[in-house]
């Protein structure tokens, strides 16, 4: 069995997920969620599975080194990051719905990968022949999935507040209806980001004390760097706007959205657009 | 002072506290943090991109520091303000916040209990002394140790778990500072810089990024420099051998050390890190050896870079580029090679491929003439970036620091339970500083256990 195999299966593990989220959310059935989430994660241990078998076919081609190396990689372990931090935050405060607006995020991840990417494991250049690779990628991810989750119940936040102001009430029936309550996404949009803001002031920490060890700076201002020092201010303003009087709800979910625009700016779109030290992440 | 004065310095004073103006800077920070992504930063500007900005747009660009942005006295200023907000709010939050810490309430009145979300009333049976061992036992067994108090007649039991949390914002302002100091002690007593030295010999300063002449205290040299690479053709290490030399003599421990990528060299404070590499000007005579293809000896040739040398058969050739690892331009071939152009009397000239591992590969070519490459004596220069940074532990610590504030900040809850006791009347209460759902269910299980008592 091939690692590539796997990776397909896992995408289509996620698609069904996904499809039955949304069956969830148009016929309310509490079995249907249950399958959302089975789905997602039996996805998710063949993934893992898939991660391990990459890793050791990296060792039979004679190059060995952790599949965190190229676009298609992390990518592939992003889509990873983001169920393992649903899976938390589903497994803990049992809200199933989250899931048809977080699992798309690792569904689209999947899809993009395994049909639009070139799979190929490549040695590692120079660079990137370090143990801080580990950290420093895990970390990293870890915080973009964790606020891809706080994105998506942001989303159910504005749908939902939209339309409780819309009926005068929140007595409405339909799908928006099996949405938890906006204070709850409120607070569960707050728990996930709390969850992303320590691992990703980790991830810039060790990026930094890598670009110590390896280039004797560990901070230049480089695109990359600064693109996640501007997610860091974003994310920073939206803990402190928590305590502020005005600025819970609507804006603080607002803003936990751009957060995540600029996290995956900073991840892709700096590959794409901007140059920089990280320009091999790019291929 | 007059009170106008004091109205102001309040004003001020107020202005530098508010969570507002913390808000606003972040994102003002984030916003401006960006200009410098989209524009090229010194020293990396290339001319084409100078040329393509209209001359206003240059002068303007120029004005507003956007070249060198994130050293700008703007940016610079914006950091500042956040340094003084973060201060002041600490000053002005810490003192109630470490009141609570320090001097917990030990008593929680008909008043405070009023105040608490969650509490529970007992009735339980016993004298009160009975009942003061109980409570103490239950609290230290079931939550933590109690603090007692009597107040006539009525016993008050105060236990507390991890009340430092709540210090743990101000432990991440302060580790924010604390990284400033770290950046600021670099930039006023490190540098960095660059050296690059040719196999075979050394050197004993550096050029600063700023151009300046910075002498090392000892002497560098390069022993060897190579470079290997995948069957890929992708580069695999860059190495060079260094050596550490004291007054001419290699310093022991630091001898052919062997500096890579991701592995640098450091000796006195001052860091090396393997960075560029390329070909030395000096040495560059390449060897040829060159037979008719109709047979004869072979007649060896030395050329210099661009140099036309005559052929025996008449024309000339020259070295046009040379490579000491042909892989990473055609991966099936490997080992030194070079480009060179032949021209004969007749005809225009001819540039082709010789590859010093495979002296017969030129015959398949099918010129009159058949080339094979020696090799030459050509040297590699390594390029090395220099740091010395004494500022760079304050910067970690102020990390560490940060990464315990911000666990002890998320993580951690302050929670308190008070009990209090008269004539057989227990009432419970209870409060966290973080997630009041769970510290509920705690609470919720607490007064089961009490109930059972």
């Amino acid at each position: 069995m091939s690692s590539s195999l796997l990776f397909n299966i896992t995408t289509i593990a996620y698609l069904a997920s996904t499809v039955a989220f949304f069956a969830f959310l148009a016929s309310r059935s509490k079995a249907v969620g249950l399958a959302g989430s089975g789905i997602a994660f039996a996805g998710f241990i063949v993934q893992t599975v898939a991660i391990g078998l990459r890793w050791q076919e990296s060792y039979a081609l004679g190059h060995g080194h952790a599949p965190l190396s190229n676009l298609y990689e992390s990518v592939v372990f992003f889509s990873w990051t983001i169920i393992l931090i649903f899976g938390i935050i589903d497994l803990k405060y049992k809200y199933r719905v989250i899931g048809a607006f977080v699992v798309p995020f690792a569904l689209l991840g999947m899809a993009w990968a395994q049909l639009g990417m070139e799979s190929g494991i490549e040695p590692l250049v120079p660079a990137l022949q370090s143990n801080w690779l580990l950290y420093h990628v895990i970390t990293c991810f870890l915080g973009y999935a964790a606020f891809a989750v706080a994105c998506g119940i942001s989303i159910m936040y504005l749908i939902k507040e939209r339309q409780e102001k819309a009926d005068g009430n929140s007595q409405a029936g339909g799908i928006i209806a099996t949405f938890p309550s906006i204070k709850i996404l409120d607070d569960l949009n707050y728990k996930a980001i709390m969850i992303g803001f320590p691992l990703l002031t980790l991830g810039i920490i060790t990026g930094a004390a890598w670009a110590n060890y390896a280039w004797g700076t560990y901070w230049s201002w480089d695109p990359k760097e600064t693109w996640s020092l501007i997610v860091w201010f974003v994310y920073a303003a939206f803990l402190h706007a928590r305590i502020t009087r005005g600025w819970v709800g609507r804006r603080a979910a607002i803003l936990s959205i751009v957060g995540f625009a600029a996290t995956i700016f900073c991840y892709l779109g700096v590959n794409l657009f901007l140059s920089g030290l990280h320009s091999y992440g790019g291929r | 002072m007059t009170t106008k004065e004091r109205g102001f310095l309040q004003a001020l004073w107020d202005f530098f506290c508010s969570l507002k103006l913390s808000i606003s800077l972040l994102i003002l920070l984030a916003l401006t943090s960006i200009i410098g992504t989209v524009i090229p930063q010194v020293p990396n500007i290339p001319e084409e991109y100078i040329h393509s900005l209209s001359q206003t747009k240059l002068q303007l660009y120029d004005k507003l520091g956007f070249f060198d942005m994130y050293h700008s006295w703007w940016f610079i200023l914006l950091l500042y303000l956040l340094t003084v907000n973060l201060i002041a709010c600490s000053i002005k939050r810490l003192p109630r916040v470490w009141k609570i810490v320090s001097e917990p309430t030990l008593v929680m009145d008909e008043a405070f209990e009023k105040s608490l979300s969650l509490t529970h009333d007992v009735k339980m049976k016993g004298d009160s002394a009975t009942l003061k061992e109980k409570m103490v036992s239950f609290l230290t067994s079931e939550f933590a140790k109690p603090v007692v108090t009597e107040v006539d007649g009525t016993l008050h039991l105060f236990a507390q778990k991890s009340p430092y949390s709540r210090l743990g914002v101000y432990v991440v302002h302060l580790s924010i500072i604390i990284v400033f100091i770290g950046a600021i002690i670099g930039s006023y007593f490190g540098y960095k810089g660059f050296v690059t030295i040719v196999e075979g010999q050394s050197v004993d300063s550096l050029t600063s990024r700023s151009g300046k002449t910075i002498p090392l205290g000892f002497a560098l040299k390069c022993e060897k420099f190579s470079v290997s690479f995948y069957d890929t053709g992708a580069p695999k290490e860059f190495k060079s051998i260094l050596t550490v030399l004291e007054n001419g003599q290699p310093v022991p421990g630091y001898i052919n050390i062997p500096t890579i990528v991701n592995s640098p060299l450091t000796y006195k404070g001052i860091t090396f890190y393997q960075s560029s590499y390329g070909s030395a000007s000096e040495g560059g005579t390449f060897y040829f050896s060159v037979r008719p293809r109709t047979g004869g000896a072979p007649v060896k040739l030395e050329a210099r870079q661009g140099q036309k040398v005559p052929l025996p058969g008449g024309g000339t050739m020259q070295v046009l580029e040379s490579t000491d690892e042909v892989r990473s331009f055609i991966p099936q071939f490997s080992g030194p090679a070079a480009r060179i152009e032949v021209t004969t009397g007749s005809g225009a000239p001819q540039s082709f491929v010789v590859m010093r591992n495979y002296p017969e590969l030129d015959e398949q070519r099918g010129g009159d003439t058949i080339f094979s490459y020696d090799g030459s004596d050509q040297k590699f220069y390594t390029g090395l970036q220099v740091a010395r940074d004494p500022g760079v532990w304050v910067v970690w610590l102020g990390c560490a620091l940060m990464v315990g504030g911000i666990c002890m900040a998320f993580f951690m809850s302050h929670k308190r339970i008070w009990i209090r006791v008269t004539n057989g009347h227990v009432v419970m209460g209870g409060s966290a500083s973080k997630n009041p759902a769970g510290f509920q269910l705690q609470f919720d299980t607490l007064v089961d256990k009490l109930t059972k008592l």
